[in-house]
């Protein structure tokens, strides 16, 4: 995973140092991002073993099944569209910064905006999309609840609030980290630090996205 | 793996921070974080072991007033339960050895000037500090602290109408388990990253401590495991058998996390102490890391009880039987690097020997449990009891304590006082905990907070009443550990830089470390951890720093 290919140009050190403290904030992701997958592992199997159980009926006394489909409202998917496109937002942001310590990498992304502007204006783009999705799956929620569906309706619709609320903490997580990368670009001066920053921002940022497309697919398919 | 790893110390060669807040409570210091989870141990054990002698008092005098207290009720037993099991599990065996000790030795022994995410290891124990806040809050609410135990069992624990302490009390006990886990996440992250790229030029993953091995793999169960737990948010109109299921799938590693640690501790005590090379490093390694995976397979031996089908129980059973194999290689190793060698029997060796006896004598029960036949009758007895308290590996947290106190504080323990420390605890141990398999055998229930109304307990009372009179000494005498380890900090005898003659690097560095463990410089390893009695050198041990000889490559 090396992004540094050619150390001839600049000074040797600082990218020596660069690829290190990438190296290691990757790693430090990658470690986080797996605790991330393994909260939405144990979620998606308690979702599938709970669609199997029957439950008492204390009236009757017998067993019965008392899980019942949700039609996922269209919203959700304007949501996800929003996501996709803050995603690539997110990626030109990252490769803008990048390129100033990677020519060679970063010379096929048109040249729209250049500088810090440039920067902070895809990050701003992204955190905007970022919130709009947020205020879409609440919207969705309201929607849920007007037709009937509380946490507690039922084990279906707990699951969907569960897993959606899930996901937008940590989303809104990503907006926090938002924040600060574009605190760093404006006010950070060694470039290392700002592509370190932006770097793990955008692949937490990506992640989030694909686990949402994940998320979408659970409650489309496996329903 | 090596480039760049002498960059990564200038950048961290940061200047120590000045003002008392920056210094000592919100440091990024990792060895005042280590100071820091481990004074929470500290405290959280004698809270826990406080709540332990109140259920003791209570079972066996339970319509005695006590001061402050006033008579324990039924259901203030079992809050004392719940809270006791889960202050010692989360707030002590996981805290201190893998929070405490792992923090403050992890960078020093792999040569690295601090943790890889200094912010991130502050924020860690804040979090997990802000968690302890919590857990004991429940006990001031209305209603008063949950009552229904460590594992937190629906439908007991998911209706507020249960009982006293099942409203506002269970609440704050699910907020502070997902606080802890939230730490201990971030800690994990610390430990995996630091150990996989910070460690130093020649310090391969087979030359590490098997110390840092057993920090390196319970981080890396860490990371699934807590974030597993996140379920207990998850439990809206559930069923309780999965949440069983859930529960163990976290609550088994949790406490095979807490094993491992202790294990590492007790590998590198044994071969300081013996003058040996630990006994199969290689085989020490691949125990712990099966150990360590073979613990999110057995979680179903909890559940016997359930229900569930023969051929599960089976399959279980048999899983929870093979990681009887990992673990007697452990033991055989302990015992093989012991066997020959030139023991010196100092204090931290005591409790590493006493560590051994303890998860033999524990662990042997293992196996009866495993059989669904046999757990059936025992499964809610005191047997269980005994069982989990004689092996959760206490001991190897005082042998650390006495091991690495004179590196922490730069003054030696007493040792006379050690000793009665360890004969007290040892003894006590024993005392309190066989009797309760006997009691498991003859059908004592455990849980059950009266004792006196019930016909076939009447006999056991006298065997309760001697658990309890043991408890209270065996208390008595961690005060004596207390007061050793206040009063060394100001009068103990000043410590050498490497008072046990070991190699490891924490002893190379001056006594306590400076601020960035190795002032400025950055240690080049040329040797294994555990080079000791090597025939042809002049000293009985070479440090891992030592240039290359003739006798030892």
């Amino acid at each position: 995973m090396t992004i540094l290919t050619s150390a001839a140009n600049s000074s040797h050190d600082g990218l020596q140092q660069l690829e290190m403290r990438l190296r290691r904030a990757r790693l430090g992701l990658g470690v986080g991002v797996l605790g991330i997958v393994m909260v939405f592992v144990s979620f998606t199997s308690a979702y599938i073993v709970r669609q199997g159980l029957p439950t008492l009926d204390p009236r009757t006394n017998t067993l019965v099944r008392d899980w019942f489909p949700l039609p996922l409202p269209a919203l959700l998917f304007f949501n996800t569209g929003l996501l996709l496109i803050s995603s690539v937002t997110m990626e030109l942001a990252r490769r803008q910064v990048a390129r100033f310590t990677t020519p060679t990498r970063a010379a096929s992304i048109p040249n729209v905006f250049a500088g810090r502007e440039g920067t902070i204006l895809w990050l701003a783009l992204t955190a905007v999309l970022g919130l709009s999705f947020l205020k879409g799956q609440w919207t969705v929620w309201r929607e849920m609840q007007a037709s009937g569906f509380y946490v507690a309706s039922s084990p279906t619709s707990s699951f969907v609030y569960l897993l959606t609320g899930t996901h937008g903490v940590h989303l809104l997580g990503g907006i926090f980290a938002l924040l600060a990368a574009g605190a760093t670009v404006l006010f950070r001066r060694r470039a290392e630090s700002r592509v370190v920053v932006l770097d793990v921002t955008a692949w937490y940022w990506h992640f989030m996205t694909l686990l949402w497309v994940y998320i979408l697919c659970l409650l489309e398919f496996a329903r | 793996m090596a480039t760049g790893e002498f960059a990564a110390h200038e950048a961290h060669a940061h200047a120590a921070p000045q003002g008392f807040i920056r210094k000592w409570v919100f440091s990024l210091d990792h060895k005042v974080i280590g100071l820091q989870y481990y004074f929470l141990a500290l405290t959280a054990v004698f809270v826990g072991m406080f709540l332990s002698l109140l259920m003791r008092i209570h079972l066996i005098w339970p319509s005695v007033s006590l001061p402050l207290f006033g008579e324990i009720k039924p259901e203030a037993y079992l809050s004392l339960l719940t809270m006791h099991g889960t202050i010692m599990v989360f707030f002590v065996l996981t805290t201190a050895p893998q929070g405490g000790f792992g923090n403050y030795f992890l960078p020093i022994q792999i040569g690295a000037a601090d943790m890889a995410f200094p912010v991130i290891n502050m924020l860690s124990f804040w979090v997990t500090f802000l968690a302890y806040i919590v857990m004991l809050s429940a006990f001031f609410v209305t209603g008063g602290a949950p009552l229904h135990g460590w594992t937190g069992y629906p439908p007991l624990s998911a209706l507020p109408s249960a009982g006293p302490g099942e409203g506002l009390g269970a609440d704050l006990w699910v907020i502070s388990i997902a606080l802890f886990c939230i730490g201990a996440l971030m800690s994990a992250l610390n430990f995996i990253t630091t150990t996989l790229d910070m460690r130093a030029r020649g310090m391969s993953l087979m030359r590490m401590p098997l110390t840092c091995w057993a920090w390196f793999i319970t981080a890396i169960f860490f990371v699934p495991l807590v974030t597993v737990n996140g379920q207990l948010a998850g439990h809206k109109g559930g069923s309780p058998l999965l949440w069983q299921h859930l529960f163990w799938f976290f609550g088994h590693p949790e406490v095979y996390i807490a094993i491992l640690p202790a294990m590492g501790l007790c590998s590198q005590l044994v071969s300081v102490f013996s003058r040996k090379p630990i006994f199969g490093y290689k085989a020490m390694v691949y125990a712990m890391l099966s150990i360590g995976i073979m613990g999110f397979m057995v979680w179903g031996h909890h559940m016997f009880m359930s229900g569930m089908s023969p051929y599960s129980g089976f399959a279980f059973s048999v899983m929870t039987m093979a990681i009887g194999v990992p673990s007697a290689i452990k033991t055989f190793n302990w015992l093989g690097t012991l066997w020959g060698g030139k023991i010196r029997l100092s204090s931290p060796m005591l409790f590493a020997i006493g560590f051994v006896s303890l998860f033999v004598s524990g662990g042997i029960s293992g196996p009866f449990l495993a059989q669904p036949v046999l757990d059936i009758p025992l499964h809610d007895t005191y047997f269980v009891t005994g069982h989990f308290h004689l092996i959760m590996g206490v001991a190897s947290i005082f042998a650390a304590t006495y091991y690495w106190f004179p590196k922490m504080f730069g003054r030696l323990m007493n040792e006379s006082l050690a000793r009665w420390h360890f004969w007290f605890s040892l003894v006590g141990t024993y005392a309190i905990f066989m009797p309760m398999h006997y009691l498991g055998m003859a059908g004592h229930p455990r849980r059950y907070s009266q004792l006196t109304e019930v016909g076939f307990l009447h006999n056991l009372l006298p065997l309760q009443k001697f658990i309890t009179y043991v408890a209270f000494i065996t208390i008595a005498g961690q005060f004596i550990f207390l007061f050793n380890l206040f009063w060394s900090m100001k009068f103990g005898k000043k410590a050498s830089d490497n008072p046990w003659e070991a190699t490891t690097l924490e002893w190379t560095t001056a006594t306590p470390p400076p601020h960035d463990n190795f002032a400025g410089r950055t240690p080049v390893i040329h040797h294994g951890p555990y080079e000791y009695s090597v025939p042809g050198e002049p000293r009985d041990y070479v440090m891992q720093t030592d240039p290359l000889t003739v006798a030892v490559r």
